[in-house]
């Protein structure tokens, strides 16, 4: 376990200096073209190579990107070329907003498709055609959209939920379970129209396996075969749709962060690339693909706890 | 951009089956539909000019943010100009962004994956990395990086997000091709000279043509949302109407006007979901295709325990009581796709004693493992008992009402007085539970045992099974033992709980001649010690032989002829019985039968 683990763990890492490298050298590589950007068409060509120099963009690409790869190790990922922020704080201050959506989206969707794609798979009938139905919309229907309905008739319209803004859990935990319920509603959909779909069809696929056959011949119950084995060996699959829909979900949260105007990542991803604040686009990017790689070894971790066989190879 | 690469991304053979999907597809109402609105949506973004003369860029102060009018069809926006203008030549370039995404995806993701999968190696390995590298890529974060770097142009962005997409299209092609390489008319067009290329047009595209154009409209749709999405946040170029960026526009005014954030929205969900709907009904035509010849669903019937109409244990016939079990005109039926069923079991009768062996003899599909399934209460869900009596020490199993065995009359005779010894050794074991756990949890549910009793008792039924080294097998995975060991644990499961009757189902079929011989010889064994009666349905007159003392013969789906091994097998009376032994002794010296020496043990 301990070398899987390992292993894991050294690919994750490999995984994020390549597309730290691939996205500098793809937001960079314009090169003066940046400068100019920032500074506007009405800037003369000296204030322009000022500005570039100023910002060291004059240096050749594979000099940056070793300058920028030796500060980011020590966790320093430059500052705000607008508010001079450091991109860490910037990035760490508005963490809590899009973790607390992420973190909710996904205990909720685990819950909600575990408990659909059971009932669907073994009560079949009118809970399998709904789950299969819904399987449709969360393909159909952009998530964004479903944001916008239910942004306009819920909270503009009903005025049941807030429309925008966040707060705190630590300042009063029921207005933010408020604030967030619109937000967290709109990508839960699209997440157990994947995932519940995934893991009925895998329980419906585990138990036409001979061994349940063969553990409902030594008299154990029902219920402990299908919530202790059954659930066991259909679980890998779901949970790899999971971890890709979770890759979905970073996405998912900025345009749902816009939406509700919550001041999470998401909006600073926005923000930063309207105005062409590049250090923090980056930064963006790079702490993505670390909640990715994190949640990709916790569900490696978990598929090899539930599938001895997943340990070895 | 043209509009015939919209109308088909994917150039790829059209051979005859294609068009018996897409004549499905045309039948399905669902499919149609979804065609029909992406087929209406496109035409009219192309004829925009024709069908409004209106410039969608016209602005118009004095009327902003009008209701729908003569002059505006669908009103105006707030800088007064034509909505249904703009959302016409919005829809040229939604389409045409959408179409360059999958293009992109299809020219990224099927020829790697045509060559990952047909030649494997290095390549196989690099292009794998690179596809799990790009599915840890969030695609909006991604493309704002782009935008950021590189500018608002939607070709910038959906050419990107067309990569991002390859890797759903390499991975369907490399899995479809990796399990077509292994397939034998490949082979023999490999051995009769063909080159890879043609080997790879000819017959591996063939095989995942289908797939890839459900995927692509599935990606279409995808691409479509993403775009929108993007100009929804403002990120688009503005330059030109977009659906997106309506919906920006409408978003902002909501308050004002809900009905102009309608239109984008209702424009944006109906093409996206017409694509999503049309690459589903294009995969149900396709598995339809494939699947609709063995509907069998093979999941397990529950009846409920409380149940009206039971046949009262009084109406068992009294001779029926003398045997532990009796199976008498047993009929089971699967219902066929039109409607009709299918009978696989029919008016079969025997019984069992205690402490006898009979043997159910036929060719496979003759209806042997029906009849064992349909004792043990384990018949797939969509087969049903038609007709006959499953009588246990006395007590009648079939529910009249059901057509199943009753589950409140069987759930506490399984594994404690009925048990069971599969065919297939390995996949009959739990991979995710250890052996130890497997031996032990009915001993605990069904005995009462502590943890550590069934622990001590499972481990001396290892023993007893002739495991060598017990603790090390207690505590293994399946996938850690071979198949005869397995079989060994199979068989210790199945007696653990000491029952009075064992169905064994082929149960040497799946192991080594070597290992056969050892698994009968431990069968005989504890069918001795414990008294068990046992079922066992084989095609091995030689198993029958070795172990059983009557015997039954049966051959499509009825019995040819039963009763004493050593009768049947000297002076068999049917002429079928007598080929069936033929055929299993052919080749084969032909040996002293009934002999303790015969040749199961001897091996």
């Amino acid at each position: 376990m301990l070398v899987f683990l390992g292993r894991r763990i050294l690919s994750g890492a490999i995984l994020l200096v390549v597309i730290s490298a691939l996205t500098f050298t793809l937001i960079f590589s314009t090169g003066g073209n940046i400068a100019r950007t920032l500074l506007g068409d009405y800037a003369t060509d000296g204030q322009v190579a000022l500005k570039a120099q100023e910002l060291g963009l004059d240096r050749p690409l594979v000099e940056q990107l070793v300058n920028w790869f030796t500060h980011a190790v020590t966790g320093d990922f430059g500052r705000s070329w607008f508010t001079s922020e450091p991109v860490t704080q910037a990035i760490m201050g508005r963490l809590p907003v899009t973790l607390s959506i992420v973190f909710l989206v996904m205990t909720i969707s685990v819950v909600l498709s575990v408990t659909l794609g059971l009932l669907a798979a073994t009560k079949r009938g009118l809970v399998d055609r709904a789950t299969q139905g819904l399987a449709i919309f969360g393909a159909a229907v952009p998530g964004f959209i479903v944001a916008i309905v239910l942004v306009t008739t819920l909270a503009l319209q009903a005025r049941i939920f807030p429309a925008t803004g966040f707060v705190p859990f630590g300042q009063d935990p029921a207005a933010w379970a408020l604030s967030l319920f619109l937000p967290v509603a709109a990508l839960v959909v699209g997440t157990v129209a994947a995932s519940a779909q995934q893991i009925r069809s895998s329980i419906i696929d585990v138990l036409r396996r001979d061994y349940v056959r063969t553990l409902r011949s030594r008299g154990l119950g029902e219920r402990e075969i299908l919530l202790k084995h059954v659930l066991r060996s259909a679980s890998p699959p779901g949970l790899t749709v999971l971890a890709l829909q979770f890759v979905g979900l970073l996405g998912g949260t900025v345009i749902v962060e816009q939406v509700f105007s919550l001041p999470g990542i998401g909006f600073l991803a926005v923000q930063s690339t309207t105005r062409g604040d590049l250090p923090v686009v980056l930064g963006v990017v790079v702490f993505t693909v670390i909640m990715v790689i994190l949640i990709n070894l916790a569900i490696d971790v978990l598929v090899g706890w539930l599938n001895p066989k997943a340990r070895i190879s | 951009m043209t509009e015939a690469t919209i109308a088909s991304p994917v150039s790829l053979p059209a051979p005859r089956s294609r068009t018996r999907i897409v004549r499905r597809v045309l039948r399905d109402p669902v499919g149609i539909t979804a065609l029909a609105i992406l087929i209406v949506a496109i035409s009219a973004s192309y004829l925009a000019g024709f069908i409004t003369p209106i410039d969608p860029n016209a602005t118009d102060l004095s009327s902003v943010l009008a209701g729908p009018s003569g002059a505006h069809p669908l009103g105006t926006d707030s800088a007064g100009r034509d909505v249904l203008a703009r959302l016409l030549w919005g829809g040229q370039s939604t389409f045409a962004a959408a179409a360059l995404a999958t293009v992109v995806a299809l020219a990224a993701g099927v020829p790697s994956g045509l060559i990952a999968g047909y030649y494997g190696g290095w390549f196989d390995a690099g292009t794998s990395w690179i596809t799990n590298m790009l599915m840890s890529l969030p695609a909006v974060v991604v493309l704002l990086a782009a935008r950021a770097a590189l500018g608002p142009s939607v070709w910038i962005s959906m050419a990107l997000f067309g990569v991002l997409l390859g890797p759903s299209f390499f991975r369907l092609v490399r899995t479809s091709v990796i399990s077509v390489r292994g397939e034998l008319y490949v082979d023999a067009a490999r051995v009769s000279g063909l080159s890879d290329a043609r080997i790879i047009s000819r017959h591996v595209l063939y095989v995942v043509r289908a797939p890839i154009v459900i995927q692509a409209a599935i990606i279409a749709g995808i691409a479509i949302g993403i775009q929108a999405g993007l100009e929804f946040l403002g990120l688009g170029d503005s330059s030109a109407p977009t659906w997106g960026m309506m919906l920006n526009e409408g978003f902002r005014n909501v308050l004002l006007s809900p009905l102009f954030l309608l239109w984008p929205a209702l424009a944006i969900t109906l093409v996206t979901a017409a694509f999503a709907v049309l690459g589903n009904s294009l995969r149900d035509a396709l598995e339809d295709d494939e699947i609709t010849p063995r509907t069998k669903g093979r999941a397990i019937k529950h009846i409920p325990h409380s149940e009206a109409g039971l046949v009262p244990t009084g109406s068992v016939a009294a001779a029926d009581t003398d045997h532990l079990l009796v199976v008498r005109d047993l009929s089971v039926e699967y219902p066929r796709a039109d409607g009709t069923t299918k009978r696989v079991v029919d008016g079969v009768s025997f019984h069992v004693d205690r402490g006898e062996v009979v043997g159910i003899v036929g060719e496979s599909g003759s209806g042997k493992t029906q009849t064992a399934f349909s004792v043990l209460g384990l018949l797939p869900e969509t087969a049903s008992i038609a007709e006959g009596h499953i009588v246990f020490d006395g007590i009648e199993l079939v529910s009249r009402t059901s057509g199943a065995v009753s589950r409140s009359r069987m759930d506490p005779l399984r594994g404690t007085r009925i048990a069971y010894v599969p065919q297939e050794p390995m996949s009959n074991l739990d991979p995710a539970f250890t052996v130890g756990y497997q031996l032990s949890r009915p001993l605990v549910k069904r005995l009462g045992l502590s943890r550590a009793a069934a622990k001590k008792r499972a481990l001396e039924l290892l023993a007893t099974v002739g495991i060598p080294d017990p603790g090390r097998t207690y505590a293994a995975y399946p996938h850690e033992i071979s198949g005869g060991m397995a079989q060994r644990v199979l068989i210790a499961g199945a007696v653990s709980c000491e029952p009075d009757l064992l169905i064994a189902d082929e149960p040497t079929t799946a192991l080594d001649v070597t290992v056969q011989a050892e698994v009968l010889e431990l069968l005989r064994t504890l069918q001795s010690e414990l008294r068990m009666g046992v079922l066992m349905v084989t095609h091995n007159f030689g198993v029958v032989a070795d172990l059983c003392d009557r015997v039954v013969v049966m051959r499509d789906s009825r019995i040819v002829e039963s009763g004493d091994v050593v009768t049947i097998l000297s002076r068999p009376s049917e002429d079928y019985t007598r080929t069936l032994l033929a055929s299993t002794l052919e080749g084969k010296t032909p040996r002293t039968l009934l002999l303790s020496d015969s040749a199961g043990e001897t091996a």
